[in-house]
């Protein structure tokens, strides 16, 4: 059953398509991303192609369910697999600080890196500036797929406070690395200024300020840091640049998962408006953890009266003193209960159809596929797996 | 005043976080309704700039100001209680430094310039831990400001921040150890320092929202096990939310229902087709009663944590107001608050 006349999303179409090098699943956080980026990674390699699922999301029991004991920031061989189609199946956990070393080893010579490595402002920014984890995760999967190594890539994106930061993150960087703050904190420590009197009269007064409140230490760290760093600047933005235009390519496919639930919905909404303007092309929306009305259809006015009367019969009704009339009560008891669950589940349906609803008039023709809600984690491949197969479509 | 004892006595900042998806923004809106009672004035941060609280509340988006949005509960058992207020402030890095800068440095007049050469930019989004600083700069502002006059010194009797994710929380809270390897001495450093004085301090408790299922439950007590882990912090209450009540008791979910009399009970209550019916909402009920085994399971692995646990009951309208009382009754009538 659908819920909709947006057209119906498939992911078996998606997945065999081999022009289809990367997919990228984003959403807000809960709604099962990871899941969903792993799920997709072995129907995909048990269907025939050579896959590595990114992912940024140290969920333990993740890796434990593809038999991993950890994920590192190299690709490992998932076992296990089903690989009469002839696919392979790898997965690696981002490490950031690791990911962004190695650039900094690659475009310098060592005595350079060594500096750049041992610089407290480097060693802070590399592992914790919030925008890091999203630059750091594109710029892994501009790398996997330069090696060429897999025919499709699967990525989830970062958990980041909005799902958009993902795309901001790397231009943010960018920016400040490009920036007028970076000459600003450089030109201290470099000989001579490019400045006019005025100008410069302006800037040691913003100096001024910036050690005052960011105080002296930080500030030399921060120009030591970027000094050092100033020969990288370039390929920095040239690494960015090109791994933004890979997304924007014919062979990248953005899935955009919720559930729903308001909050990822307006998630989803803003990220299908983004990519539009970005022109980055949009597979469709994975609707995660639909509750399904199921065969019965009794509606819920309907089934809640039902109940009620029971309730009226059970508390008017004689006494339980001989099993038969035991028995009866029981069974009133049982099915009012039913009722009443069975009331709840179609009103939840009814919610989640009415709050997706209002998705789909915005975005009509948005691709849509809904997941049902399964009742246990994943602990295993053959778990990964029974979620895979719900990502089908039925024919 | 009331005299009642609450668990949380002492603590003046409420941190409240939960993995995405468990409703830690209604759980901190509820807890800072619950909170509001007894003329008291609480304020409800959101840390995150995505207008949930807003949202909520069902107003427009939040500026960068402390505004009233709610009136906390009166209490019948007492005549003289007229509630409390709700006071609602969505901070953003941005405003958090040139509030900082005018705080501190009366500086505000220079944000502009700043802003221009992509200071503020740096302040907030690139800098290492710098935004956290700022963010928690100003929710421990809140709690410790003066205000004559008031019962309590205080300008606020509790302050309630929605908080970053589990998976952030320890190094959202930490300030200290995240600014120390940029800032081991100068301004930063200290206003960190002055963070960290009231975060490790019995007057915060950081409370966290789950659901019961495995992954929520699992990052819960991986996050405790962190907030443990930092010299000084306090771990508050763990609120289970969204908990689906159980349709009958354990016994009856366990026992297999018998169809025939089902049937039978469903014909009486004016049914039709009640074989097929009857078998249909017995697999309904078997679901539920897996449901229900594995959440018992979670709530057993959550118990053993051994913080004060709350539960709230689904509401599976969706939240409104009206729903925000509710969960905030269930709150106090639980002793959060």
């Amino acid at each position: 059953m659908t819920m909709t006349t947006n057209p119906q999303l498939d992911v078996d179409r998606i997945i065999d398509d081999r022009r289809i090098r990367i997919i990228v699943c984003c959403g807000s956080g809960g709604v099962g991303k990871t899941t969903t980026a792993a799920a997709i990674g072995l129907r995909a390699a048990e269907r025939g192609r050579q896959v590595c699922v990114l992912t940024v999301d140290p969920a333990r029991r993740l890796a434990q369910s593809m038999g991993l004991s950890s994920l590192d920031n190299t690709p490992r061989l998932v076992e296990g697999i089903d690989d009469e189609a002839g696919g392979s199946l790898h997965a690696m956990m981002l490490d950031m600080k690791r990911t962004f070393d190695e650039i900094v080893e690659a475009h310098s010579d060592p005595t350079r890196a060594a500096q750049i490595l041992a610089n407290p402002f480097y060693q802070s920014l590399s592992s914790s500036f919030a925008g890091t984890q999203e630059y750091m995760a594109m710029e892994k999967l501009g790398q996997l797929r330069r090696s060429d190594e897999w025919d499709l890539i699967v990525v989830d994106t970062p958990p980041s406070r909005s799902a958009l930061d993902f795309l901001d993150a790397p231009e943010r960087l960018g920016r400040f690395l490009d920036g007028r703050l970076i000459r600003l904190l450089t030109s201290p420590v470099k000989a001579g200024r490019p400045f006019g009197r005025m100008l410069n009269a302006g800037f040691s007064m913003m100096t001024g300020a910036m050690t005052k409140v960011l105080g002296g230490q930080l500030l030399r760290d921060a120009q030591t840091f970027v000094t050092a760093f100033d020969t990288m600047f370039g390929g920095f933005r040239e690494r960015a640049d090109a791994t933004y235009k890979l997304l924007q390519a014919p062979g990248t496919s953005f899935l955009v998962v919720a559930t729903p639930e308001p909050d990822a919905l307006r998630e989803a909404s803003y990220f299908v408006e983004r990519l539009a303007e970005e022109r980055m092309p949009l597979a469709g929306l994975l609707l995660n953890r639909v509750h399904s009305a199921g065969s019965c259809r009794l509606s819920a006015a309907r089934s809640l009266g039902a109940a009620e009367t029971l309730e009226t019969m059970i508390s008017n009704g004689p006494l339980a003193t001989d099993s038969a009339t035991h028995d009866t009560v029981a069974a009133q008891t049982v099915s009012a209960a039913a009722l009443r669950l069975h009331a709840s589940r179609m009103n939840l349906g009814e919610r989640e159809r009415r709050v997706a609803g209002s998705f789909m008039s915005a975005h009509p023709a948005v691709p849509v596929v809904e997941v049902p809600a399964l009742p246990d984690d994943v602990h295993d491949l053959a778990g990964l797996r029974r979620v895979g197969e719900t990502f089908a479509v039925q024919r | 005043m009331t005299a009642r004892d609450t668990d949380w006595d002492g603590v003046r900042l409420h941190v409240v976080t939960g993995k995405g998806g468990t409703g830690k923004t209604t759980v901190a809106a509820a807890l800072a309704l619950a909170l509001a009672h007894a003329g008291r004035k609480v304020l409800l941060i959101e840390a995150e700039g995505r207008q949930g609280i807003a949202r909520l509340f069902d107003r427009p988006p939040l500026p960068y100001a402390e505004r009233k949005i709610a009136i906390g509960p009166g209490e019948a058992d007492d005549g003289r209680d007229a509630g409390g207020d709700v006071y609602a402030l969505a901070i953003d890095p941005e405003g958090a430094l040139l509030d900082y800068l005018q705080m501190f440095y009366n500086l505000r007049g220079v944000g502009n310039a700043l802003n221009k050469l992509g200071m503020v930019d740096f302040a907030t989004t690139i800098a290492p831990g710098l935004s956290d600083v700022l963010v928690t700069g100003k929710a421990t502002e809140a709690t410790r400001r003066r205000q004559a006059g008031s019962p309590s010194g205080f300008a606020y009797d509790a302050v309630v921040l929605d908080a970053p994710p589990t998976g952030r929380i320890g190094r959202f809270l930490n300030v200290t150890a995240e600014v120390s390897g940029l800032a081991k001495v100068g301004p930063v450093r200290a206003h960190a320092d002055s963070v960290a004085n009231v975060i490790k301090s019995p007057q915060t408790a950081v409370h966290f929202v789950s659901t019961l299922e495995e992954m929520p439950v699992q990052e819960t007590l991986d996050g405790i096990a962190e907030i443990r882990s930092i010299p000084g912090m306090q771990v508050g209450g763990i609120v289970i939310n969204m908990a689906q009540p159980a349709m009958l008791s354990r016994e009856e979910l366990k026992a297999p229902p018998d169809l025939a009399a089902m049937a039978a009970a469903l014909t009486e209550a004016g049914l039709h087709s009640t074989d097929a019916l009857a078998s249909e909402l017995a697999d309904e009920l078997a679901g539920h009663a897996r449901h229900i085994e594995l959440a018992d399971r979670e709530r057993t692995d959550i118990e053993a944590a051994g913080q004060p646990v709350y539960e709230l009951t689904l509401i599976p309208e969706g939240i409104d107001l009206a729903a925000l009382h509710r969960l905030a009754a269930e709150l106090r009538d639980q002793g959060a608050a």
